[in-house]
């Protein structure tokens, strides 16, 4: 006799797989009807693979035709729903795949036909764009790792981003502008340390209230200073963007990975040095066994809040980096609210990476490309009013989450205070 | 001799209750005074002079005592008003903020009794707003009785649909209403500022709505530039609705076990997906009805960055209101009397209303941790039960 319980999972996997594959059809249905119907006939459609100004070696634009490349699109999308629902496939995570890839193509060739779309470009903007994602995504994993919820990642760049471009226009030196916003990024990310250790606070409205505080803090010093001095205090420069020798003259890779900022470089050093140090070192064997079973850790001798205190002020500081990006490492001046949400698709960024920094980073990269996407469509004059486009990232960000927050494991004890 | 001694109990009982009261309202009372502190440390690290910019303040906020004897005296030998409308209007125009406070501030308690954290009471208090101006401006020819119910049902209706969603994800899929209900403020706001620059803006060069039709209007009791009007006594009314539907129904009972112990609540057999998503539609619906009686009673019209952050402003509050619809009343009142005076102190004291911000902020965390509040003021602690406020991620 069958045991009931494999039986009435095997009925809800078979409902999943069944639903599923009624996704993909609808899905490749919509492409053909939204994207096929609308894409003219005997057009193609430019992909740009050089930037200008970049040192990377020339190389031919890719022209595709427009048409044909969206209805392979539509038919892979199908052939997948048909197969999902005849056979079934065990990795759902290859069929969202399939779904994000192949819609993403197709509405590049509708958007994009009869013109010519710089891929290149795209791809640099969406790795620059990524960045503050990625740190605040970063600085999510890194706490939460010893289970501490930081929320308020968003109130510290704000304040980081304004440190940076005040103390870099006040002494003329960038980085001590970047000193200034790791400085306050590790400042606030004690306060908030201290007050979910040390006082029990829960740790999300701690982290409501330091992004209260810091939009406050951020916009008072903003109106009541920045505005009247003018260029004196809110003008500080960027940094160079540094060409590495030989890598940047590789094609397409070379202006997008290794003609980059400051700023942008860390970020990547910062993903593997966090990989290595939390799956290779004492320290993050230590971390992660505070964020699973703080009681055994502490029972073995490891200094529970220490390590909580460590890993909060660390993830400040790389939220403070986070900070430094938005102003001195792209714009050079500090706008109110600039950091616009970004604190916050970092955290879905951290979930859908299920914690780890590569995933994390990789996550960054899909928001980035969301983002840059947007801005890239407005310019290219789709008929879509640029409010929507604007809403994309924002959605990107739920839909994710939902759809994977299911699936990803936090830390056991993510969110809950230690008493000895 | 029993005689004597029979009161004595019922006394000390009183005495008890008396002295319960006073440790309810301690913490929050020094949350406020240190918030305020804060704030004046802040004013004079920037420069200016704090007594000023609190003087500013609260002339702003409740109006000077010299200009109410003054207008009294004019309006009782001439009868002249003009005086005297000008010496109440600071009141009245607190009264007027604390009115979507009290509505936004019923809408995050709310969330918080079922264990819910609302940061989305903005963007739902915009799309109440939208909504309850769109029914509000086209529909026309309607009698008062019926249009104004009408618009701000339609305010509630907006609202209570936005804030379904996320509580429809968090029920069914898990995901953290904190992170979906910032990214749904970011959706409203971009879909408001298409909404305004395309099919609900007024003829003109302005991202506005058009002007409601004045049967859609919350009446007012005075002349003209006093804006004081019936929204209030609706707050109020609401508040009074909200604490009876919390304690004295079983759908309440319900939703705050749900908030104390989702486990237990489920052993015992409670729906808990339906009251996460009852709980968002009803905290949504609220957050609209403060949108709706900005619109009706206030403004009359929608424009870009018209909420004001009132939906943020309403974490603190229900905060310092202990998420008790009284306790939420008294402290719209407050924020109301805080923020109308702080747009006086801004242009009076040159301060920047973002003050406000910083001292909310200060208050938040004073009052998430009493801890620190006794040990600046040496007060001993009350052995009481704590209540879970939030979650962490998909639990």
């Amino acid at each position: 006799m069958q045991n009931p319980n494999t039986l009435i999972s095997s009925a809800i996997e078979r409902r999943k797989r069944i639903s599923y594959g009624f996704v993909l059809l609808a899905v490749g249905l919509f492409i053909y009807l939204l994207f096929g119907l609308n894409t003219q006939a005997g057009v193609s459609t430019t992909f740009g693979l050089n930037l200008a100004g970049s040192q990377a070696l020339k190389v031919s634009d890719l022209v595709v035709p427009a048409l044909p490349v969206v209805y392979a699109m539509a038919l892979i999308v199908v052939f997948a729903g048909a197969y999902q629902l005849a056979r079934g496939v065990r990795n759902t995570s290859w069929l969202i795949g399939i779904l994000a890839f192949t819609f993403v193509v197709s509405f590049l060739m509708w958007a994009a036909q009869d013109k010519s779309f710089n891929l290149t470009g795209m791809l640099s903007s969406s790795l620059v764009r990524a960045t503050p994602i990625a740190l605040a995504a970063l600085c999510g994993v890194i706490s939460e790792r010893s289970a501490v919820i930081n929320i308020g990642i968003e109130g510290i760049m704000l304040m980081s981003a304004q440190a940076a471009v005040i103390a870099a226009s006040l002494t003329g030196n960038l980085y001590i502008g970047l000193f200034a916003a790791l400085f306050i990024g590790g400042l606030v990310a004690a306060l908030h340390a201290y007050l979910v250790i040390r006082f029990k606070v829960d740790q999300v409205v701690s982290g409501v209230a330091i992004n209260i505080f810091g939009t406050g803090v951020t916009s008072f010093i903003s109106s009541r200073f920045l505005q009247s001095a003018g260029a004196n205090l809110n003008n500080s420069g960027t940094f160079p963007i540094i060409s590495i020798p030989v890598l940047s003259k590789i094609p397409v890779l070379g202006p997008v990975l290794f003609e980059n900022n400051l700023v942008i470089y860390l970020t990547i050093l910062l993903v593997i040095v966090m990989h290595i140090m939390l799956f290779y070192t004492p320290w993050g064997l230590r971390t992660r066994a505070v964020g699973e079973h703080p009681k055994a850790a502490d029972t073995l001798g490891v200094n529970v809040y220490l390590t909580r205190y460590v890993n909060v002020i660390l993830g400040g500081v790389i939220a403070g980096l986070g900070g430094a990006y938005f102003t001195i490492g792209s714009v050079g001046r500090f706008d109110e609210i600039m950091t616009s949400g970004k604190g916050f698709i970092g955290l879905a960024a951290m979930i859908f990476g299920n914690w780890n920094p590569i995933g994390a980073y990789t996550s960054s990269l899909i928001f980035g490309f969301a983002d840059s996407l947007q801005v890239k469509l407005q310019i290219l004059r789709v008929p879509i009013p640029s409010e929507f486009l604007l809403m994309a990232p924002y959605i990107v960000t739920m839909i994710i989450l939902t759809g994977v927050v299911g699936r990803a494991t936090p830390p056991a004890a993510d969110g809950e205070a230690y008493e000895k | 001799m029993s005689n004597t001694t029979a009161p004595a109990p019922d006394a000390g009982k009183k005495e008890k209750k008396r002295s319960a009261l006073a440790q309810e309202l301690l913490v929050p009372v020094l949350a406020v005074v240190t918030g305020l502190i804060v704030g004046a440390i802040v004013i004079a690290v920037s420069g200016e002079n704090p007594f000023v910019a609190y003087g500013a303040l609260f002339a702003g906020s409740f109006g000077t005592p010299a200009d109410f004897i003054e207008g009294f005296q004019i309006y009782f030998s001439t009868g002249e008003t003009r005086e005297l409308v000008k010496a109440i209007y600071p009141f009245t125009e607190s009264l007027v903020t604390a009115t979507p406070y009290i509505f936004a501030g019923l809408s995050v308690a709310l969330g918080f009794r079922c264990g819910l954290f609302n940061i989305g009471a903005e963007g739902q208090f915009f799309i109440g707003a939208l909504t309850s101006a769109f029914v509000g401006y086209s529909l026309k020819g309607l009698p008062m009785i019926v249009h104004l119910p009408l618009a701000i049902l339609g305010g509630a209706l907006g609202g209570a649909l936005w804030g379904t969603i996320p509580g429809y994800l968090k029920a069914r899929f898990g995901a953290h209403e904190v992170v979906n209900t910032i990214m749904m403020n970011w959706i409203a706001f971009k879909l408001s500022d298409w909404l305004l620059n395309g099919p609900m803006k007024a003829s003109g060069f302005r991202p506005v709505t058009p002007n409601i039709e004045p049967s859609a209007e919350l009446p007012r009791f005075f002349a003209d530039p006093l804006r004081f009007n019936l929204g209030f006594f609706i707050a109020l009314l609401v508040a009074y609705l909200v604490y009876w539907f919390l304690f004295k129904t079983t759908l309440g009972f319900e939703i705050r076990s749900v908030g104390a112990n989702p486990d237990a609540a489920k052993y015992a057999g409670m729906n808990i997906v339906r009251n996460f998503v009852l709980v968002m539609f009803l905290a949504g619906g609220l957050a609209g009805l403060a949108g709706a009686s900005q619109v009706l009673g206030v403004d009359h019209w929608v424009g870009q960055g018209f909420s004001a952050g009132y939906g943020f402003d309403a974490i603190a509050l229900a905060l310092l209101g202990k998420s008790h619809p009284l306790g939420v009343v008294l402290s719209a009142l407050l924020f109301g009397f805080l923020r109308s005076g702080a747009t006086d102190m801004q242009s009076m004291a040159r301060i920047p209303i973002d003050i406000i911000s910083i001292i909310q902020g200060m208050v938040i965390i004073f009052i998430a941790a009493p801890d620190i509040i006794r040990w600046l003021y040496r007060v001993r602690a009350v052995k009481k039960e704590e209540t879970v406020l939030t979650r962490g991620w998909g639990k």
